[in-house]
């Protein structure tokens, strides 16, 4: 059974200049503790896509599936980590983690105890009432990663997660945030643009077209599979191998 | 940055910005004292007439016999409670008012005209219709504060909520929020330093607007003190009467500072 499936998806934007096509026909089953990486050039929808799991916008045509159920509007199941961490700069370190426990009216003494285990299991014990402003980056999206799974959602959904990192932290981010994802057994949907944060974190790689957005090619990483962390999947010569046929399917024009 | 011991450089580059500082702070005094002295050796000298521009110690005498005998706090007072309880309320009117144009994108395109309108019209002149509709009361002179500071809030409060970054939006709408939820868990919290902003700018607009309120329907007030005491040609009394406006303002002013402090403390 599929965790995440999206049945015959197209998506079109109306705006006054016209319509147009974000997303054409996209059909993809991905199953349970799965990570699959999106990648595509600007606009070509890959965003929309999330967009469209988490159940912020409707497609036109076409259905999203998670555990069988149509999604309606945004779920319990899912969790959505957004380009920047975007903490709210009002609010201490451990309030930030509660927002979603609080909107969805579900932070229980309970529930914030185990949030509080999770800071400190994430190195940031200690740091609980402070305010974002005094942390740093790779800090910041720790908690943002936390206020996401203070929700318990089986499906995560990542948008350029690490974007906003400069290079030595988003390497060193993602492998914890992969480490984290894998013992939590979540299935992780990814969008990014860059082909190497796709391969050494990703089952699979999905190649999608310029706009309007279609399945290009998928590509099974066999290193993922073998369990291996992101920086041990750097390390190996397939790591170049799948890069340049993915780069080649990027660039290709059909 | 070197941490350990602090170099005689380093000792002479502080002790020459703190001497900057002390200068600047000595010469603004100075002037000001300065000017004093000018003004009341020329008005003894007879360079300038006494009678018209007034002078230091005349206006230090109508301070003193104010204080005595005609109420100096009941005027302080009711210029003071007249602007406080304007510039809360037209404050307080003008952030529910954004919220309703914020909440209501069809509302909001509809009074876009009307407050554009408003916004332009010197509110001072909707004074004599306050009083016809008012009479010659409290109430004429707080409306008077309200409406020149109720306009500029929801502007800016508007403005301040639509500016919001539609991403921190979109996260709290990922958890399943809803308008409401967004609009107190994001739109409200993030606004706060606008709404300080729209305070300050506030406090100033109402003590505008309490004084003409004032000048216009008061029997009491620095509005009405000013007024009087230009109909009867004490230039002292008027002096006076501006001197402790001024110390009303910055008063209020610096309230506002102190709430601000306290208020976006923690934040960046």
């Amino acid at each position: 059974m599929a965790r995440v499936d999206l049945k015959n998806v197209s998506l079109n934007y109306h705006t006054l200049a016209g319509e147009v096509k974000a997303l054409e026909g996209i059909n993809l089953a991905i199953s349970d503790q799965e990570f699959v990486a999106i990648v595509g050039q600007s606009g070509c929808g890959k965003s929309t896509l999330l967009s469209l799991i988490s159940g912020l916008l409707k497609p036109t045509r076409g259905s999203v599936f998670i555990d069988d159920e149509e999604v309606q509007g945004p779920s319990k199941r899912v969790g959505y980590m957004l380009q920047n961490d975007y903490l709210f700069e009002w609010r201490t370190i451990l309030d930030n983690a509660l927002l979603g426990l609080e909107i969805r009216r579900e932070k229980t003494p309970q529930a914030v105890e185990e949030v509080k285990a999770m800071l400190q299991a994430y190195g940031l014990g200690g740091f609980e009432h402070y305010y974002p402003s005094q942390l740093s980056g790779g800090m910041r999206q720790r908690v943002a990663l936390i206020r996401t799974l203070a929700t318990k959602p089986d499906v995560l959904l990542l948008d350029e997660p690490f974007s906003a990192l400069d290079y030595q932290n988003r390497l060193s981010v993602g492998e914890e945030v992969v480490k984290i994802l894998r013992e939590r057994k979540k299935t992780v949907i990814m969008v990014t643009h860059d082909i190497p944060e796709a391969v050494s974190m990703a089952n699979r790689v999905v190649v999608m077209t310029p706009r309007p957005g279609r399945i290009r090619s998928i590509h099974r990483i066999k290193m993922c599979d073998e369990g291996l962390t992101p920086l041990q999947t750097r390390e190996k010569p397939q790591f170049r191998e799948y890069f340049t046929t993915i780069w080649k399917e990027l660039n290709r024009d059909d | 940055m070197i941490e350990d011991g602090v170099s005689p450089e380093h000792l002479a580059y502080l002790r020459s910005l703190r001497l900057k500082a002390a200068l600047v702070r000595t010469t603004q005094i100075l002037l000001l004292i300065g000017l004093f002295i000018l003004w009341e050796v020329a008005a003894a000298r007879g360079w300038i007439n006494a009678f018209i521009f007034s002078q230091p110690t005349r206006i230090w005498a109508a301070l003193v016999r104010l204080y005595r005998e005609d109420g100096l706090w009941r005027h302080l007072g009711w210029t003071v409670g007249e602007t406080v309880l304007g510039f809360t309320v037209g404050t307080a009117a003008g952030i529910v008012i954004a919220v309703v144009l914020w909440w209501s994108e069809f509302f909001s395109q509809v009074m876009d005209p009307y407050i554009v309108v408003l916004n332009s019209i010197p509110k001072v002149a909707l004074g004599p219709i306050f009083i016809v509709w008012l009479g010659t009361t409290i109430t004429a002179v707080v409306a008077m504060a309200i409406a020149v500071s109720i306009i500029v809030t929801i502007m800016m409060m508007h403005t301040g909520f639509k500016e919001v970054d539609p991403n921190k939006v979109k996260l709290v709408r990922t958890f399943g929020a809803s308008k409401g939820q967004v609009l107190w868990k994001v739109i409200i919290p993030a606004s706060i330093p606008t709404m300080i902003a729209a305070l300050k700018v506030n406090v100033g607009l109402s003590l505008v607007g309490t004084i003409v309120g004032e000048f216009l329907a008061s029997k009491a007030g620095l509005g009405y003190l000013i007024v009087y005491g230009g109909q009867v040609f004490n230039m002292s009394l008027v002096m006076a009467s501006v001197l402790l406006l001024l110390a009303v303002s910055v008063v209020l002013y610096y309230a506002v500072s102190f709430l601000e402090e306290r208020v976006t403390k923690g934040r960046q």
